[in-house]
């Protein structure tokens, strides 16, 4: 288990630093100059003075020594400065975005979870009855629509029409800071958010189960007189869930693609947010850092994913 | 659409028998029947709006402000008096531009790669399927982002970003195919007799794959249809006055046009779901039809 873990580890951490590079050379080849990202816009430089500056940072150097100087820097925590923010790092403008969009991707999985795994096992084992059709319709929709449409048609009727939530932002302005108020704001993007992964875990979870449903040691479990409800609760769903895992760690980094467009329709101050306003004025410097940071966390799920999965399946531990 | 057209000649020429099995197995899915329902009228729609309605897609009837759907504007109009319908019926025709172009040109990437790894021997091999690994790792929006950053707004660099977004994952579906195809015998047989790597690409490897082609290209319309209008919904995609489905939807991340005027954004919503779903289903169908073994169930 250890080797595998550290196996796991070590191919992340490359993936990771290959994505870096990819990232750097992108944005390298973008329009306009680099030096941008480390001069104050507000102060005005003569010519000289940026040649100098360019020639402190290696901004002169060929661009693998360019890669390995912001390497450098990156890893001590420094990505430099914000081109449209004056004087604002970088770093801590990530950082103080990651717990929002934490929250709302938490959040929206769990409620995807719940009501996925729930509504699999009512399809499944009342299978082609009509909640079973009508699921699978909605489901069938869940997973077509975009979600910056579902993000507009909640926002519409239930914030607008209904009034039930708040239409934005993740706290009342002006109010004083209160766990309530916060859920008010989250409960409606999160639920929306939840649709599309619902959908598709009640679509793998119906799947899995009927076929485990159809093995032999849950026909043994009947006839040994185990009542009904905890064939299919105990025997079947636990290992019907397998699959499940996989795809709900798989479902994450789709999820941080939903996550972006419901974050702009609410006006949600997480990474999503951040990276868009970054990308609308080309603040070269934010995009890479929130990018790594978002790459991170995709890769991180992944490996957790991947242990998750060892750790219930041993046959995996073993290949 | 251009999945089908793109069945029709070779299975005109010798190869007949099973390109026209899959496609009678295809007109007989019903989905895929209520796809091209939907999608045949939508493209002779967008193709040939400007021959019979009579408003343009940037005429602005200052007259005209924030109407309602009505006999003479049957979508209603925009917060300038420009015809809902008209620019409803524009965006259609350069979101579907913008998703055929991408998908033409990634489809082009996507089998090169595959086929160089799958012919190139070993070191080609895994430094193309490790890129390809790489290219998968970010989600794709973030990746869309990223690109879109770089090359701006507008139609050109839409597709381009699309299109760069789209290759890895049929490049490797070409190179499993490819991989298998290289140890047949009759792909042997060419290799012994000297055949270039172009010959065996093109007479041998392209033919062979132009199932994996053709249900990509279906799907991958209908993704790229989504992704251009993600994208010009954040406003980084297809710039005003220019429409698309996408920037007609970012309409209605203004308060009030998303309260007092939902014709302006629930038009082009309603457009995309129902092109997107409909080209799912035809992918979907051609998919089951170009599968030999779905007549034994």
């Amino acid at each position: 288990m250890l080797s595998f873990v550290v196996r796991r580890c070590a191919t992340g951490l490359l993936m990771l630093v290959a994505l870096s590079l990819l990232i750097f050379i992108l944005l390298r080849l973008a329009p306009g100059d680099p030096i941008d990202a480390y001069i104050n816009p507000s102060v005005p430089m003569s010519v000289s003075d940026l040649e100098t500056l360019r020639d402190r940072l290696g901004l002169d150097q060929p661009l693998p020594l360019q890669y390995f100087g912001w390497l450098h820097a990156a890893l001590s925590g420094d990505f430099g400065y914000s081109i449209q923010r004056s004087g604002v790092r970088v770093l801590p403008l990530v950082m103080e975005r990651i717990g929002p969009t934490a929250l709302l991707m938490g959040m929206g999985l769990a409620i995807a979870i719940v009501v996925g795994v729930a509504a699999g096992i009512y399809s499944a084992v009342r299978r082609n009855a009509w909640p079973d059709i009508a699921m699978s319709v909605l489901s069938f929709i869940g997973i077509s629509s975009p979600a910056f449409l579902t993000a507009l048609l909640g926002l519409y009727f239930f914030s607008v029409l209904l009034r039930w939530a708040p239409s934005g932002g993740m706290q009342t302005a002006g109010a004083p800071f209160s766990v309530t108020d916060v859920l008010a704001h989250l409960i409606l993007p999160a639920c929306l958010l939840s649709i599309g992964h619902a959908a598709l875990i009640m679509r793998y979870m119906r799947a899995s189960l009927l076929e485990v449903l159809n093995q032999d040691y849950v026909r043994t479990a009947r006839a040994k007189g185990v009542p009904e409800f905890w064939v299919v609760i105990k025997h079947a769903t636990r290992n019907a869930l397998l699959p499940v895992i996989t795809l709900i760690g798989s479902t994450v980094g789709i999820a941080i693609g939903g996550a972006i467009f419901l974050e702009s329709v609410f006006n949600w101050p997480g990474m999503g947010l951040l990276l868009v306003n970054a990308v609308g004025t080309r603040d070269y410097p934010v995009i890479m850092g929130a990018t790594l940071v978002i790459g991170a966390c995709v890769i991180l799920v992944n490996i957790l994913t991947d242990l998750a999965y060892a750790f219930v399946d041993p046959r995996i531990r073993v290949a | 659409m251009m999945a089908v057209a793109a069945i029709d000649p070779p299975a005109a020429r010798s190869t007949k028998g099973p390109l026209r099995r899959a496609l009678d197995r295809f007109i007989e899915n019903r989905a895929a029947r209520a796809g091209l329902f939907i999608v045949i009228p939508v493209l002779v729609a967008v193709m040939t709006y400007h021959w019979w309605w009579p408003y343009a897609p940037n005429a602005i009837d200052l007259k005209a402000m924030n109407k309602g759907p009505s006999a003479t504007h049957w979508l209603g109009s925009d917060g300038v008096g420009r015809d809902v319908f008209a620019r409803l019926l524009q965006g259609g025709r350069i979101s579907l531009l913008v998703a055929v172009s991408s998908v033409a040109i990634s489809i082009v990437i996507g089998f090169l790669v595959g086929a160089i790894a799958s012919f190139g021997g070993r070191v080609v091999d895994a430094t193309a399927m490790r890129l390809v690994d790489l290219a998968m790792t970010l989600p794709p929006v973030i990746f869309l982002l990223v690109l879109a950053s770089i090359a701006g707004t507008g139609i050109a660099p839409t597709i381009l970003v699309i299109s760069l977004l789209s290759w890895p994952i049929l490049s490797r579906m070409v190179r499993a195919r490819l991989l298998e195809l290289r140890e047949r015998d009759f792909v042997v047989a060419a290799r012994g007799m000297g055949a270039g790597l172009s010959h065996l690409l093109f007479r041998h490897g392209l033919p062979n794959c132009i199932d994996i082609l053709v249900v990509y290209a279906t799907l991958q319309i209908a993704n790229a249809i989504l992704l251009e209008a993600g994208l010009s919904f954040l406003g980084l995609g297809i710039a005003p006055p220019e429409a698309s489905w996408g920037n007609m939807l970012n309409l209605a991340r203004s308060t009030v046009v998303l309260e007092q005027y939902p014709w302006q954004w629930m038009f082009p919503g309603a457009a995309l779901v129902f092109t997107v779903l409909a080209i799912n289903f035809i992918g979907d169908g051609l998919r089951d039809a170009f599968d030999p073994r779905s007549d034994l169930n």
